[in-house]
């Protein structure tokens, strides 16, 4: 008997596709898969938005998800991109935020959508969580990330952003 | 909907976008600071990136690809500010003119997440929150430097005084004005320069550069229907450069 295909089934096959510029942070919590559609004949439809709109690794993204539907044997299948659903880091999942931290970079800090200069600042240092850290500048080696620098342990350290 | 009166804005939102984005490149690896070098560059990122997405909306109201889009227009058919285009001089230049144009960018996002054209108006929500960065980033100089030493303030206000015939620039009305502002795709140049004026002179206002009397002061339009200074081609030959010798090319 041939076990029904079904959303949850996609959802856990995307697990193994991380952020190719944060190797340890699935799809899934990254937060960019806003839909997955199962079709009664299996059409399996993906829909994605990106981070931030002109990040490089939404093309790579894109056709891992691909890659991973066509060797779990679907070849009817659709990965749609679009700012139908805006990401925000509040989307972010709390494994994915775990596995920031462990990967070395803080989480971004919750906000209610209004993001000013002092939710960035208020970033806790990710090797020795303390909160005497001063931001350096908003704008890090990737879109995605902001470069601040720990008065404690006295190690720059860099945060996934609040956006 | 009034395709032609949405592309009209579509174009010069999108090359805005690429022309600023382009020269805030031309910062790396020369940026004043490590910092500062990366901020720019990450800017020309998110700028180029935001070009392309608008360029996609008109790609699939039935313009040609991005990239041909991009590459293959002369100045004339490009309808950006004259603000955008001109060189990036020193970096008090540069700081003034992100100054001046993040926070229009920023308003106008803010403006267009509520517009009746459901594509842009969900790009438009995208935009406003990395914007958000941008103007805050310029913010921060402008305060800083702004009421630092006699030689900043002096080269700051110079710039100012220079930039701001050109950002009045920014909001040079569409002969299309009247159909997005009746469709409710924007709410108009007036509307987000009404805006601007009090955003720009609250920031002024906490340093001590003074704002330019506008009332003075002769808008340098034109940009929006074609007609650019020497420094826009010149930049287009650059950034096309590579496009050019093989458009088909694939990497």
């Amino acid at each position: 008997m041939v076990t029904a295909l079904t959303k949850d089934i996609v959802k856990d096959w995307l697990e193994e596709v991380k952020d190719p510029e944060i190797p340890v942070l699935s799809l899934n919590d990254l937060g960019v898969i806003t839909n997955i559609d199962v079709s009664p004949d299996h059409k399996v439809v993906v829909n994605m938005t990106p981070t931030f709109t002109g990040c490089p690794a939404m093309d790579v993204m894109q056709q891992d998800v691909k890659d991973v539907l066509e060797k779990r044997g679907i070849s009817d299948y659709e990965v749609i991109v679009s700012f139908e659903t805006q990401w925000n880091s509040n989307m972010i999942s709390e494994k994915g935020r775990i596995a920031l931290k462990d990967f070395g970079l803080a989480p971004p800090p919750g906000h209610d959508m209004i993001v000013d200069i002092d939710i960035i600042e208020r970033a806790k240092c990710p090797h020795c969580d303390s909160e005497d850290t001063e931001m350096k500048t908003p704008f890090g080696p990737t879109l995605c990330r902001s470069m601040h620098y720990c008065n404690s342990c006295q190690q720059a350290f860099e945060q996934f952003k609040p956006i | 909907m009034n395709q032609q009166a949405l592309k009209e804005l579509l174009y010069k939102m999108a090359d805005d976008q690429l022309i600023l984005g382009h020269r805030n490149s031309e910062w790396t690896g020369f940026g004043p600071l490590l910092e500062e070098d990366i901020a720019f560059s990450s800017m020309a990122q998110d700028k180029v990136g935001q070009s392309w997405q608008l360029f996609k909306i008109l790609n699939e109201l039935g313009e040609s690809d991005p990239d041909t889009v991009a590459f293959m227009r002369n100045a004339e058919q490009f309808h950006n500010c004259q603000l955008v285009e001109l060189p990036n001089g020193e970096y008090d230049f540069s700081l003034i003119r992100h100054f001046l144009f993040d926070t229009a960018e920023l308003i106008r996002f803010q403006m267009l997440s509520e517009s009746s054209y459901e594509p842009l108006a969900n790009l438009a929500k995208k935009i406003k929150g990395e914007t958000k960065y941008h103007s805050m980033h310029a913010k921060v100089w402008i305060k800083q430097l702004g009421s630092a030493t006699e030689e900043s303030i002096t080269r700051l206000q110079q710039s100012l005084d220079l930039a701001m015939p050109y950002a009045l620039g920014i909001f040079e009305p569409s002969t299309f004005e009247n159909e997005l502002i009746s469709e409710g795709i924007f709410a108009g140049e007036s509307a987000l320069k009404e805006q601007w004026i009090p955003a720009v002179t609250s920031v002024l206002a906490e340093t001590d550069l003074i704002m330019p009397d506008l009332q003075l002061l002769t808008p340098q339009m034109g940009g929006r229907t074609g007609t650019h200074t020497e420094h826009l081609q010149p930049l287009l030959d650059e950034m096309s450069e590579v496009f050019k010798v093989d458009p088909t090319a694939d990497w």
